[in-house]
């Protein structure tokens, strides 16, 4: 159960430079998720770390034992991939023993780890099957039983869900989750769903363009965004974003053409120097948003409304903008019509317009 | 229906007349082969009046036919199974480690089925000759495992191409090295690949002449195609036992052609027609 | 323990490919330059260095330029039929019937049985006195006297390329047949609606989606029908007068029956310069079809 430590690392596919100078660490037993749009270097990086794509510099550290010479075999680690890549020609069985049979085990060890890894994963029945005789969540299954079997000191799982249906990916989501409690191994884990990313992990890692863009927990990601990437990532909807003009005046006040938002002393350091005005960015989180038919000092246009259920999005013309606010479904509106709103400040994201670095 | 033929008599008639084309000249091997001498020399009658094994006796009693359908064998056994080694061995980096120049090599690969072998007969006649191996199965096995290794690790290359990039990278994940991937998961998965394969290389090397030829001087390696080709026959040509030796080279291939069509056609496709 | 780099076990991987390809397939052909600068018959102990005299040689003996015309004539003028025949054919049994499958197995047999059982039944068929052929046309009628097949100067390379469209069309087949199969059924069926006549279909849709198989299947038989060797040494050996003296069989003569190793090996260049530039040729002709076959991915 290794403290992971990737220091400086780089790696570039002939021009392409993916990875430059980059460093993280991912603490002993810590479900930690790399996530990111396609082409950010995530699968680059759990390539790296498993031992399938070799390093240009720096290097990679279990503990305190560099890692980057050795090959996948030698480092410890087990894999679960998106396509799953169960073996077609053995059956469930022995796809989940392979890896004890690559490793010589006796045949009695190797039987009984099958069947407690099987039972784990209710896979008893399918035991005798071939993976193209069993459903895409059994597959998904097994493939983590074949990770499992290893008692690796490190998983990797590179998008394991994104090829169950929604259903699926709920429930085998808290599979995995139940899992990591059980075995407290540490998991490091790629995807592309921002909502897998917080349900899961204990810390994760927005990555673009091969940089990292914030590292933290779920819930500080989630409500400090360090900058505008990571703010139009995490959260979906996606936050609300309008451009506007900040002035210290001396209250800060942020100009949006059409309103003029005062902000509470505490979500910005008011060193900023004073009297000066600057192009910021203003989120707002679609859930921070109430409607009201009493009168406010904002007024918005409603332009759609859609139920889902437990709430409702509301899409809401705001001067030149539309808001998208989630909306409790008692709120009863019809397009067209003017509503107040009413947004809590405090809830309020700046960033920087020219930087995109987060202000408050 | 519009004049002349109707166009749902066309096909079949088509078909029967390509069937004819392809079948009658061996039809009519066959049927020579079992024709007494006497029936050989005018024409009519055209089927054989009186049957007659005596020419299948001969080739076997008075001759070493049996000789020769051995070392055929053993030859073109030997081939399939060495071009098969050594082919999957190739194919495999070429299909799934990243090695610079793998697209160049697998150009020179396909260049160098494109050569003559009458160019390299000459110089392989001389190394076999200085070696001490000429008029052995070595000679054979050599030549036609070399000259069948393009095709081999063509075919092979792009079945393993068509597996999924993931089994490779689970494979070592599960602690295998390149060699146990390539034994555990890649070989069994190209099975389909590996009989196409097999099965080019046997016909191959079964029915390959010049080689065969060249390299052999007495029954002691000597092929049933040179046995063929080479007849012996001072005055008269005897052609109820040519046929009847001809018939019995060409059923293994009728077997084999029966039985694996598909693979055959998947073989010599591999490649050349993409989806 | 150090891992062994990707690259380094693909390379041991390779090394028995490599090996036996360079030992049996670039070492002759290295061999084969070397033996052609030189004057070097067996039975006499000669051998001596002479430059490219072999080839100076070559180009004023009329019996070169023959075996040349005569091999260019074959393989231009069999491909040529193999190409439109096996087309025919393969669209034919690209229709789907009752025992299909058994058809198409059996139109390929004449191209696995070997070569020289091919040329003996050919051999057999045209045989002047006793041969099938000659009974039949007789008998309908269509000759008075029996013909000499592979007796006659003009004849011979006929009846052989009649042979050869016999034993290799079904290779052509297969390779059309596959690519025919490839087509999107969506284009007949749009053709269908626009009211096209099959034809037009033929000529607008199959035909275009072809060109690549096409131009792999030419390449491949053009390169086969240079080196032909097989057939027309057994059928012919050759003659009569040499007009069905192709180049490997001139080469093949003059090293192993004259036992001329420099003088044949110089013919042997000459040979495989040949085949490679028409390779060349058609590879530049169908370069973009060819990269996608090799495919170099990453």
């Amino acid at each position: 159960m290794p403290e992971v430590r990737i220091e400086h690392i780089s790696k570039q596919y002939g021009a392409v430079s993916v990875l430059q100078d980059f460093s993280l660490t991912i603490h002993d037993g810590e479900f930690f998720t790399l996530l990111g749009p396609s082409g950010c270097g995530k699968t680059t990086l759990i390539n790296l770390l498993a031992g399938l794509d070799e390093l240009d510099a720096g290097e990679i550290y279990f503990d305190d034992r560099p890692i980057s010479h050795l090959s996948p075999k030698d480092r410890d680690i087990a894999m679960v991939f998106q396509s799953y890549a169960l073996y077609p020609h053995k059956t469930v069985f022995e796809n989940i023993a392979f890896p004890l049979r690559v490793n010589k085990r006796s045949k009695a060890h190797i039987d009984s780890e099958v069947r407690r890894v099987a039972s784990l994963l209710r896979l008893e029945n399918l035991l005798a099957k071939k993976p193209a005789e069993i459903s895409g969540g059994e597959r998904q299954r097994v493939a983590l039983g074949r990770a499992l079997i290893r008692q690796p000191a490190a998983f990797l799982m590179d998008e394991p869900l994104s090829n169950l249906d929604a259903q699926l990916r709920v429930q085998t989501r808290s599979e995995i989750k139940k899992i990591h409690r059980d075995l407290k191994r540490t998991t490091i884990y790629v995807t592309h769903d921002q909502e897998e990313a917080l349900s899961l992990s204990d810390r994760l890692a927005v990555l673009d363009r091969g940089v990292i863009q914030q590292v933290g927990t779920p819930h500080e990601l989630y409500r400090c965004p360090s900058n505008l990437t990571v703010a139009r990532f995490i959260g979906s909807p996606q936050m609300n974003l309008i451009r506007g003009t900040l002035i210290s005046q001396p209250e800060m006040i942020v100009d949006l053409g059409h309103a003029h938002i005062p902000l509470p002393p505490k979500l910005i350091s008011t060193d900023s120097s004073e009297g000066k005005s600057r192009e910021v960015i203003m989120g707002i989180r679609p859930e921070v948003i109430r409607v009201q038919d009493g009168e406010t000092s904002w007024k918005a246009i409603v332009v759609g409304v859609e139920p889902v259920g437990a709430h409702s999005w509301a899409e809401l013309r705001w001067g030149d903008h539309v808001l998208r606010a989630r909306l409790s479904v008692d709120v009863v509106l019809v397009p067209d019509q003017v509503v107040g709103l009413e947004i809590d400040t405090n809830d309020l994201h700046l960033f920087d317009a020219h930087s995109g670095e987060r202000l408050s | 229906m519009n004049g002349g033929l109707p166009r749902r008599l066309l096909l079949p008639l088509c078909v029967i007349l390509v069937l004819l084309w392809s079948l009658l000249p061996i039809l009519w091997q066959v049927t020579t082969s079992f024709k007494p001498n006497s029936e050989l020399l005018s024409l009519p009658p055209l089927m054989p009046a009186s049957p007659t094994f005596e020419h299948y006796r001969v080739i076997f009693d008075e001759q070493p036919f049996h000789h020769v359908l051995v070392n055929s064998t053993v030859v073109a056994f030997a081939t399939t199974l060495a071009a098969l080694g050594i082919g999957s061995l190739a194919a495999f980096p070429l299909a799934r480690l990243p090695i610079r120049g793998k697209g160049t090599f697998l150009g020179i690969v396909l260049g160098a089925s494109m050569f003559p072998a009458i160019v390299t007969v000459g110089p392989l006649f001389v190394i076999i000759r200085e070696l001490g191996l000429r008029d052995t199965w070595w000679a054979l096995v050599i030549s036609h495992t070399s000259f069948s290794l393009p095709l081999t690790i063509w075919i092979l290359t792009n079945f393993m191409r068509e597996l999924p990039e993931d089994l490779y990278r689970a494979s070592r994940i599960d602690g295998c090295t390149p060699w146990q991937s390539f034994y555990h998961v890649f070989l069994p998965l190209c099975r389909p690949g590996l009989a196409a394969a097999a099965i080019l290389v046997f016909l191959f090397s079964w029915t390959e002449f010049l080689f065969a030829l060249t390299f052999t001087a007495t029954e002691a390696s000597r092929t049933v195609p040179v046995a063929i080709a080479l007849f012996p026959g001072l005055h008269e040509i005897r052609w109820g036992e040519m046929a009847a030796a001809s018939v019995i080279v060409t059923i293994p291939v009728f077997l084999i052609v029966g039985a694996f069509h598909k693979h055959i056609v998947r073989g010599l496709t591999v490649g050349a027609v993409k989806g | 323990m150090r891992c062994m780099t990707e690259t380094r076990v693909g390379i041991a991987f390779l090394l028995p490919a490599l090996t036996v390809l360079a030992l049996v397939s670039l070492y002759p052909i290295l061999a084969l330059l070397w033996l052609s600068m030189r004057h070097r018959v067996l039975p006499f102990q000669i051998d001596q260095f002479i430059g490219f005299d072999n080839y100076a040689l070559l180009f004023v003996t009329p019996r070169f330029w023959n075996s040349l015309t005569v091999t260019g004539y074959f393989a231009g003028v069999s491909v040529a039929i193999e190409v439109i025949l096996g087309l025919g054919i393969a669209l034919l049994l690209s229709h789907s019937f009752k025992g299909v499958g058994w058809v198409r197995a059996a139109v390929l047999l004449p191209w696995a049985i070997p070569t020289v059982v091919t040329a003996k039944i050919w051999d057999w068929m045209y045989q002047p006195q006793v041969g099938v052929l000659n009974y039949v046309l007789q008998a309908m009628h269509l000759t008075t006297a029996p013909i000499h097949w592979l007796g006659s100067p003009s004849l011979a390379i006929h009846a052989a390329i009649v042979a050869d469209v016999w034993k290799t069309t079904p290779f052509v087949v297969i390779l059309l047949l596959a690519a025919i199969a490839m087509i999107p059924r969506d284009l007949y069926r749009a053709a269908a609606i626009d009211g096209a006549s099959s034809w037009h279909t033929f000529w607008h849709i199959t035909l275009p989606q072809l060109r690549t198989i096409l131009i792999v299947v030419i390449l491949f038989r053009m390169i086969d029908a240079m080196r032909v060797f097989d057939l027309l040494f057994v059928m012919t050996g050759g003659g009569p007068a040499d007009m069905t003296e192709t180049l490997s069989i001139y080469t093949y003569k003059i090293l192993f029956q004259t036992l001329q190793f420099g003088y044949g090996s110089a013919i042997g260049v000459v040979m495989f310069l040949l085949v490679a530039s028409v390779s060349l040729l058609q590879l530049w002709i169908g370069r973009n079809e060819f990269r996608r076959m090799i495919g170099t991915q990453v």
